[in-house]
């Protein structure tokens, strides 16, 4: 039986002119145009948010949480993430911001950073022992990760297993506030602050643990406004903010698409970013080019997390508030990158990722049918009802290309007499 | 079922195209992963050598029940001495073709090491066919 997978790109139909855009641009043909409407192929989507991108009536939203969530909960935690923090001035203090969460309805603030400090070290280690095959992947973009299950499903095993920083993050925070506070699950919120749809969808369907400590996720696009709003209130009206527990500039640093590689002091390693290059890249390393790298980190967004789809200010601002913040902490951080990130590690009984982490699963795209000689019989059909379509790619019949169509009529998604052409010569 | 594909002599620029289709083929048949992944690898070495050294040419893949054939043949130079160009490290590409990170010699003996079987038919002067077999588990 298929498993239903979800996705987190919501087709607001209103909205949608059925203009084939989305279904060009995105990378794993997951969209169809049906009766007039763009339709998500869950089973198929990676969630890059390529499509909330280039849609040009916003039609394609990325779905989150309403702030009004907060209410349902007694204690609510706010994880921030270093892209997170991008969208503000780099000098405007993490500890004003944090005020500004609080004055939104949060209780409380994490900073994934602090996690990112014990991941980092984990990724460290994990690294030194590792023995093959090369390059190992990073875990860092969801997106990513889904790729890798749909299209490189070879590449699973290469994949470095460790914990998301915010999942880690999440999963202390809640046991910690649950014991200090005697509360029970249900009653403590912990919200990811997200860049893109990738992260929203891993809080309902995980891929790298089994249950996940997140509660649920608004975009930085969507509580910009009112936090930009409250901080400015907090810096009119007060003169002094608690201080706000932050991790090493390093870790920061994961922000951006080549943070991963400042953190963890790797050299012999590559970083790729922006949905095409990262394809093109696990291509290489599933024809085994790449094995004398040790290390790859891929973004499915161009410049990292902080060009989210989902995120309220342009990346290349984003990357410098990113800078001038790292560089603020740096320099009161002193001293090499280990003792700098070391300093950070006051929690003694941080969650290990080997604890939670689930391996990652293949999930490649059904094949034509479940025997192979059925399935041969389908791809001689297909190649068939292929040759009969005009090779335009005009996308008429709402797939991107006629090849792409030839698989839809085949698998029983829709029939030939879609195409315009088709039927045009039918009437003659 | 067979499929034919034209590798250009010299075209970099489309260089693996014709692995890559053919993985992509394979996927929707449902081939296991690994098994697709050597077939891949082996098909990308023979596309490398056809383009380099052979001057282009063509690549057949038969695909049956019972196993996958992928013949790589091309009209070029030939191979003079096979024994040696089966040799790790050995190989003829030119100064030119090493500086774009090609021609480590290791073509010829990563398609025997990802194929179950290699046969190589070549006449000096008239040209090279290798033939990859991969069997399909039962």
């Amino acid at each position: 039986m298929r498993e239903t997978y979800l996705n987190s790109v919501r087709v607001n139909a209103s909205r949608c002119t059925g203009c084939l855009i989305c279904v060009k641009d995105c990378l794993v043909q997951a969209i169809r145009v049906r009766s007039g409407k763009a339709v998500i192929l869950s089973d198929r989507c990676i969630d890059c948010g390529e499509c909330i991108r280039c849609c040009p009536t916003r039609a394609m939203e990325g779905w989150a949480d309403p702030l009004s969530e907060l209410k349902k909960y007694k204690v609510n935690i706010a994880l921030a993430t270093p892209s997170f923090y991008a969208q503000f001035d780099g000098n405007v203090a993490a500890s004003v911001i944090w005020e500004g969460l609080r004055e939104l309805g949060f209780d409380t603030v994490f900073d994934v950073a602090l996690a990112g400090d014990y991941i980092s070290d984990e990724m460290e280690r994990y690294i030194a022992h590792y023995k093959g095959p090369f390059p190992l992947i990073s875990s860092a973009c969801p997106a990513v990760l889904r790729l890798i299950q749909t299209k490189y499903p070879e590449l699973v095993k290469q994949v470095l297993p460790v914990l998301a920083p915010a999942e880690a993050a999440a999963i202390y925070t809640r046991r910690e506030t649950m014991k200090r506070l005697n509360l029970a699950p249900g009653q403590v919120g912990i919200w990811f602050i997200s860049p893109c749809p990738a992260k929203g969808t891993n809080i309902h369907q995980s891929v790298d643990v089994a249950h996940t400590a997140v509660t649920g996720s608004f975009t930085i696009a969507s509580i910009y406004g009112p936090l930009t709003q409250a901080i400015k209130h907090v810096q009119e009206t007060r003169y002094e903010v608690p201080e706000a527990i932050l991790g090493s500039s390093y870790s920061l640093s994961w922000g951006s698409w080549q943070g991963e590689l400042e953190s963890t002091g790797i050299t012999d390693a590559i970083a790729a970013q922006g949905p095409e290059e990262v394809d093109e890249l696990l291509e290489q390393i599933s024809m085994a080019k790449l094995s004398d790298v040790r290390y790859a980190c891929c973004y499915s967004c161009a410049g990292g997390c902080i060009g989210g789809p989902c995120v309220a200010i342009n990346k290349y601002v984003a990357a410098k508030n990113l800078r001038v913040r790292v560089e603020r902490r740096r320099s009161r951080e002193g001293g090499s990158r280990e003792s700098a990130m070391q300093r950070c590690r006051i929690i003694e009984d941080f969650p290990a990722s080997w604890r939670y982490i689930k391996p990652l699963e293949p999930r490649p795209h059904p094949p034509l049918a479940g025997d192979f000689g059925t399935a041969l019989e389908k791809m001689a059909e297909m190649k068939a009802l292929d040759q009969e379509f005009p090779q335009l790619d005009c996308g008429a019949c709402g797939a991107p290309t006629c090849k792409a169509f030839a698989e839809d009529v085949v698998r029983g998604f829709g029939k030939k007499e879609g195409c315009i052409f088709l039927r045009k010569g039918k009437e003659k | 079922m067979e499929e034919i594909y034209t590798v250009i002599p010299d075209d970099f620029e489309r260089a693996g195209a014709a692995s890559t289709s053919l993985k992509d083929l394979l996927k929707k048949l449902g081939l296991p992963p690994e098994l697709i992944r050597r077939i891949a690898i082996g098909t990308y070495e023979g596309e490398m050598n056809c383009l380099i050294h052979g001057g282009g040419g063509q690549i057949r893949a038969e695909i049956s029940p019972r196993d996958i054939r992928v013949s790589i043949e091309d009209h070029g130079p030939g191979i003079p001495d096979v024994k040696k160009a089966m040799q790790e490290g050995w190989s003829t590409a030119s100064a030119k073709i090493r500086a774009m990170g090609f021609g480590a010699g290791m073509g010829l003996p990563n398609m025997k090491k990802v194929s179950d079987e290699m046969q190589i038919a070549t006449q000096v002067g008239k040209g090279t066919r290798v033939t990859l077999v991969f069997h399909l588990p039962a």
